[in-house]
């Protein structure tokens, strides 16, 4: 399977993500500059974390008129997985392939830090390597990660399990919602009606090696591999 | 065509956490200006353009807001002013 990776003006997780999707998973990947204007024959299309245009205007505002978005968003419309991770997810927001928004967290202060989720969903293109209910370890690195959206578009993600990582505070209270950065229900991370796009802002693509903190990112990965049909 | 420039407003939509805003309002109470109610942070963006007339560039601003530099989720924007440069 070839994932294709895309990397905008101020991408600076695609090196990681290219490193998880190559040495980790030994699959095929390649980078896909924003100005191209085709997806090289990638199956899967990554939008990697970063800053593309220094978040000038607001994060993802100004790379969702890259010309590869537009290709990108036709792979969405066919269908094809997109994997949005952290500036990803805010760039697929702005395209309006994900519903919402991610604003500046409410502590306004840029979070590091390994969190805890748990999933939600665990029938998906993206999480059916992992259980329902299952907690899980990676890396948050963000300044503008408040998920939020009206009422009615979080009652339709819950409701139609779109909701697909939440942050959770501790082992032994898996109940108990917590977050990093404010965001609205303490979502973590979302699909798209369809199923084909997830974006959350945790970096599975860090947590790959247990000599590194967490290899529960691996599950991201292996799911899509499950499931798309290269 | 005749250059104007165009003077936009953005701020958070009312009801949404704008904690900018509120650390402000913090910030000024501690400076003893007790009868702050509120403060909101937006941006004010000016753009130069070039167009038949006044209302021709507030028109051009206004679907620039639309595409990009408002956020229609999350915030609303005002043209503050149109001037000739």
């Amino acid at each position: 399977m070839k994932f294709g990776i895309v990397t905008f003006p101020g991408s600076n997780c695609d090196y990681d993500t290219y490193h998880a999707v190559v040495d980790v998973l030994g699959e095929d990947a390649g980078y896909l500059w924003h100005k191209d204007h085709d997806l090289a024959g990638s199956d899967v299309v990554i939008l990697p974390g970063g800053f593309s245009y220094g978040d000038y205007l607001r994060p993802g505002a100004i790379a969702r008129f890259s010309p590869i978005m537009n290709e990108v968003v036709a792979h969405a419309k066919r269908g094809g997985p997109v994997l949005c991770i952290c500036n990803g997810f805010q760039i697929a927001c702005e395209a309006g392939l994900l519903p919402g928004v991610l604003l500046r967290n409410d502590s306004l202060r840029f979070v590091s830090e390994p969190v805890q989720l748990r999933v939600e969903n665990a029938d998906t293109l993206f999480t059916n390597r992992y259980e329902i209910g299952q907690l899980l370890t990676m890396p948050v690195a963000h300044g503008d990660g408040r998920y939020t959206a009206d009422r009615e578009t979080l009652d339709r993600l819950e409701g139609e399990g779109q909701v697909i990582f939440r942050y959770v505070h501790s082992p032994g209270d898996a109940d108990e919602y917590w977050s990093p950065n404010g965001s609205m229900r303490a979502i973590a991370g979302i699909l798209s009606p369809a199923g084909n796009v997830m974006g959350l802002m945790p970096h599975p693509e860090r947590a790959m090696d247990t000599l590194l903190g967490s290899s529960d990112g691996v599950g991201v990965f292996e799911s899509m591999l499950a499931r798309v049909a290269a | 065509m005749s250059r104007f420039k165009v003077a936009v407003h953005i701020v958070p939509r009312r009801g949404i956490l704008d904690p900018q805003g509120k650390a402000v309002a913090d910030a000024l109470h501690t400076l003893g200006f007790k009868a702050v109610e509120d403060v909101h942070v937006g941006r004010h963006i000016v753009v130069e353009v070039s167009a038949r007339d006044a209302s021709a560039a507030e028109k051009d601003a206004r679907a620039m807001c639309e595409r990009l530099l408002a956020n229609p989720v999350t915030e609303d924007f005002e043209i503050a002013a149109v001037s000739a440069s």
